[in-house]
């Protein structure tokens, strides 16, 4: 407590530590957003997709002891792979149902990727092997916890990676001109079902890179596919098919997170979050910077 | 029914929609240079010809033979690079996105550079590749007179003007064949008479074929070389506008005749009747 009997600095380094987990919900947000655009598929299972990354992080760098650049290295390219058997297998299928079926056959896929994480690793949560550096940082006063702030350079580095691809290259055109009418980007030489699994590729790498983070900040476990349940709450604020509203809503669940967390106790982070979710909703129902026409959940 | 050999030739084609023949046996064939018009009344099997035609749906029976390659078993997107293009009945265009950019994506399918040589290739062959293409652009705008609009939101435009862009994004793909599925459709007297225009003038001016499907007779008689006519998946008259406009079958197809089944009969009638006629 300083003089003024506010702690800014308090507030200062739970900021800080709001856009660290904010960085990782925008980056996951990301894709999701991915996903959404390309195939109109809202994707329930995003967090799972992410906890089966970590897992296989998990078993390449302490149980096949890998060196840690090639596990997560394994991690991303299997977290790829997976997406694109998913896409294959679960979601092609569905072409031309109602998204509500094609909705379920994500939850389906959640449930089946707890199960298999269960079934090969138990319901133990597990500790990933240290990765980061471990001396405190400090921001001018500040201190920020050595993983949260290099899990939000890796995040911010990749998040900016992902918009420079969308802006430089041609496969980026041919996404937007896919969400924007498949029929007719069909119909002028874009592969449509190509665009369909690079989505679910891209975007499952993209998740394995925020699952390594998360599982390396907070551990792994069976369960932290809820992270995913915040995700979808950044989305929806954001708006299910902007990129940009990805980014600033995760942004700012994050900090309503943390604030939540450290000034009304930790069983009112949710609670925040929903509410948030609620205002944002009742005031702008296809989200910050989505656009209108989208369906509502 | 000589000259040429056709640039786009559908033979015996058969699509079924469960037990709806929504295609039953459609021959027909586009010579090059010509302008082709599909017509029959709603319902008769037009749209589904497009869309077997351009990859949406797999025939159950038949062949389409575009410049001389069976395309039957061809994806869409390969048919489109191929020098296929073609317009939707309810305007597909890329809402959100300008005129400009539609068009752009119109030679998508031409463009081969990667994401790498994206990020680093910034030569002067890119460079000249780059105003190569922006002069294809600037002519298409300024022949479909859309200049004034390039940078306005598709979504924002008239219903005439729409269909103008799609046809310019149709154009950018530089076809052999231009596919137009109702390019007159809700539009009005003098709209319909630039659209005209365009039509005669992308054959005239750019050698591009051009199959149509539509519904405006006049325009129909007019423009076409060639007409064929559908009722119920089959064809059942074609030939010069002239003959098939005197055409007893067609008139009961238009006109109806309040018996179902005499008119399918009339149908194969005149199916089989032009097989005996046939070379």
């Amino acid at each position: 407590m300083n003089d003024s009997g506010f702690d800014w600095l308090f507030l200062a380094e739970i900021s800080l530590a709001g856009l660290g987990s904010g960085g990782l919900l925008a980056l996951t947000g990301l894709a999701f957003v991915i996903i959404y655009k390309a195939t109109r598929v809202v994707n329930l299972a995003i967090g799972e997709m992410l906890m089966m990354a970590a897992y296989v992080f998990f078993a390449f760098a302490a149980g096949a002891g890998l060196p840690i650049w090639a596990a997560i290295f394994g991690a991303v390219l299997a977290s790829g792979a997976l997406g694109a058997l998913v896409e294959r297998t679960m979601i092609r299928p569905m072409l031309g149902e109602s998204p509500i079926s094609t909705f379920m056959v994500t939850v389906g896929l959640a449930s089946i990727l707890v199960g298999i994480v269960e079934l090969v690793w138990t319901a133990d949560p597990r500790r990933l092997p240290e990765f980061m550096p471990t001396d405190p940082v400090l921001l001018g006063q500040a201190m920020v916890a050595p993983k949260v702030f290099y899990g939000f350079v890796v995040t911010a580095l990749l998040i900016a990676a992902v918009l420079l691809v969308f802006r430089f290259w041609r496969g980026a055109v041919a996404l937007r001109a896919t969400a924007s009418d498949q029929a007719a980007a069909y119909s002028m030489g874009i592969d449509v079902p190509r665009v369909f699994s690079l989505a679910w590729t891209a975007a499952a790498m993209i998740a394995a890179v925020a699952g390594i983070v998360v599982g390396a900040i907070g551990g792994i476990s069976s369960t932290m596919g809820v992270f995913g349940l915040s995700v979808l709450v950044v989305v929806i604020v954001g708006g299910l098919d902007s990129v940009a509203g990805a980014l600033l809503g995760g942004l700012l669940v994050g900090l309503v997170e943390a604030w939540a967390g450290a000034y009304l106790g930790g069983e009112y982070k949710m609670l925040a979050t929903f509410s948030l979710l609620v205002l944002v909703l009742l005031l702008r129902p296809y989200g910050l910077f989505g656009t209108h026409e989208i369906e509502r959940l | 029914m000589s000259a040429a050999a056709p640039v786009l030739e559908v033979d015996g084609l058969t699509l079924a929609f469960g037990g709806v023949k929504a295609l039953d046996g459609v021959s027909l064939q586009v010579r090059p240079g010509s302008i082709t018009s599909v017509i029959g009344p709603n319902g008769a099997g037009k749209t589904s010809l497009f869309n077997t035609i351009s990859g949406f749906y797999r025939p159950g029976a038949g062949r389409i033979v575009f410049r001389g390659d069976d395309i039957t078993q061809v994806p869409a997107p390969r048919r489109a690079k191929l020098g296929l293009a073609r317009s939707f009945q309810n305007i597909a265009l890329f809402r959100g996105m300008t005129v400009l950019d539609n068009i752009k994506l119109g030679r998508h399918a031409h463009l081969k550079t990667n994401l790498l040589q994206a990020l680093a290739y910034r030569g002067a062959a890119a460079r000249e590749e780059a105003a190569l293409r922006a002069d294809i652009e600037q002519r298409i705008i300024d022949f479909l007179e859309i200049d004034h609009i390039r940078h306005a939101s598709v979504a924002a435009l008239p219903y005439g003007l729409q269909k103008r862009v799609e046809m310019a994004r149709a154009l950018a793909m530089q076809p052999q064949v231009l596919m137009l599925d109702e390019p007159v459709a809700g539009m009005n007297r003098e709209e319909t008479e630039d659209m005209a225009r365009f039509i005669l003038d992308v054959r005239d001016e750019w050698g591009v074929t051009v199959l149509m499907v539509e519904h405006d007779m006049g325009m129909v008689m007019d423009l076409s070389d060639h007409v064929v006519v559908l009722n119920f998946g089959q064809v059942i008259a074609a030939g010069v506008p002239r003959d098939v406009q005197d055409n007893p079958e067609v008139v009961r197809a238009y006109l109806g005749s309040g018996d179902m089944s005499r008119l399918r009969a009339g149908a194969a009638a005149a199916r089989a009747g032009m097989a005996g006629a046939a070379p």
